[in-house]
């Protein structure tokens, strides 16, 4: 088994499940009834990517996981996601904002990822890069309206920007398996999305008449290790514990 | 319910099959969209006929493309083709999901973008205008599927479903699903 390409693709299923875990807590609490639908596809969407990338791992194991076994039974040691994610949702500027930098990520990450030489994952990325970039789109638009918006929307957007902006770092901060993953040509390289990133991050800001935060931040790291917030613990304890309690129930 | 003797099929050939086959399959509907089958929306890619020693004589290969990743409808698709084609007779089928190239509007059919219409769902635009990341940009023109009329506004790009969204129209005020060019 090559643990680099499972570790490399159990990460990309992580970042995809958590963020739709957290986004599915919108569902029935949106602003509006539109924007309620909207944040609940972008939710669906992503478990629909997660499902993709742990298929695709349980396969990699050879050793019987499956993809609910993955999602469901592993500890948040084993969790990869970066830290992002795993944020409690805040405000809805404090969303969209993380929707918008994590799209970002995603859409050039995924547009890089179609070149990969490991075919299923080039499969999974084109397909969802489609859907991606209708999410880019929506948490872009989010940012200038809530930035270039009221006084009230505009202070929140400053906030939510103090409160993520140390959890962007570690996007593009490659871990071993990721290096690795780039050495055998199936990986993409961080540093080349980081630039396009920083870019997209730049336009939109201008446009939402929003600052970028100075350059020598502190950044937060270590989720793709496992070592993650205390909120994940959270996320899992709600998502697993059907499986825990009751082994295999089905419905 | 009786299920049809595969008997004669021993003296047809793949290709005679391999239609059949499209033909069940044509009368499978997406559960969310139910005027539309699994061939309308372009999810069917490929129906291959094996012949096979066996006493079924024919293995059915149908190769699928989910539409959206998440796309819940897409087990049910499943397992409705695979109950379509036991009912017919075919007993041994295998599906098999592709993922590249990823699925397009653009490969719905005609008759299926007329059905839809009649249905009450504008269509996906003939000129496929796919979404881009750029904020604010100008909205597709989409007329509206009850009178017909170009002056129409975007509601929201999420809608009922993955594949559409919602629009209302200014002159007739019917609010409608656009299944949207993806």
């Amino acid at each position: 088994m090559n643990s680099s390409l499972l570790n490399y693709t159990l990460q990309l299923a992580d970042n995809a499940l958590i963020i739709g875990h957290r986004n599915s807590e919108w569902c029935g609490h949106g602003p509006i009834l539109e924007q309620d639908i909207a944040i609940s596809n972008i939710a669906l969407d992503y478990i629909g990517q997660a499902r993709n990338f742990y298929q695709y791992a349980a396969k990699l194991t050879g050793n019987g996981a499956t993809e609910d076994s993955l999602a469901y039974l592993r500890d948040a040691i084993d969790y990869k996601n970066c830290l992002l994610t795993e944020l409690p949702n805040g405000d809805w500027a404090q969303t969209t904002l993380r929707q918008f930098f994590f799209s970002t990520y995603q859409y050039f990450l995924y547009q890089q990822l179609q070149q990969s030489t490991d075919q299923q994952l080039a499969a999974i990325a084109e397909k969802a890069f489609k859907e991606v970039t209708y999410h880019l789109r929506w948490s872009s638009e989010w940012v200038i309206r809530l930035g270039d918006g009221t006084e009230e929307s505009r202070g929140r957007m400053l906030h939510a920007i103090d409160e993520l902006w140390s959890f962007t770092g570690e996007l593009f901060e490659g871990d071993s398996y990721e290096q690795q993953a780039v050495n055998d040509g199936y990986g993409v390289v961080l540093q080349d999305i980081r630039n396009s990133w920083m870019k997209k991050v730049a336009t939109v800001f201008e446009e939402a008449t929003l600052p970028i935060p100075a350059g020598n931040i502190w950044m937060q790291s270590c989720g793709k290790k496992g070592i993650h917030t205390e909120h994940l613990g959270f996320i899992l304890a709600e998502m697993q514990f059907l499986q825990r309690a009751y082994p295999g129930a089905e419905w | 319910m009786e299920i049809p003797d595969q008997h004669n099929n021993r003296q047809k050939t793949a290709a005679q099959i391999e239609k059949e086959v499209w033909a069940i399959l044509e009368n499978v509907a997406d559960p969310e969209v139910p005027v539309l089958s699994v061939v309308d929306l372009g999810v069917v890619r490929n129906v291959q006929a094996l012949a096979t020693q066996s006493e079924e004589n024919w293995k059915i290969v149908v190769s699928y493309t989910p539409t959206y990743t998440g796309c819940p409808a897409m087990d049910t698709m499943k397992m409705n083709m695979r109950l379509a084609l036991i009912q017919a007779g075919y007993k041994n089928v295998d599906l098999t999901q592709v993922l590249s190239p990823a699925w397009t509007t653009d490969w719905m059919t005609e008759a299926g973008k007329d059905k839809l219409k009649a249905y009450g769902i504008a269509p996906p635009q003939y000129k496929q205008l796919v979404c881009t990341p750029d904020s604010f940009q100008q909205e597709e023109a989409i007329p509206c599927p009850r009178c017909n009329s170009y002056h129409t506004r975007l509601v929201s790009q999420f809608g009922s479903t993955a594949c559409k969204a919602l629009y209302q129209c200014n002159d007739c005020k019917e609010p409608f699903d656009y299944f949207k060019c993806h």
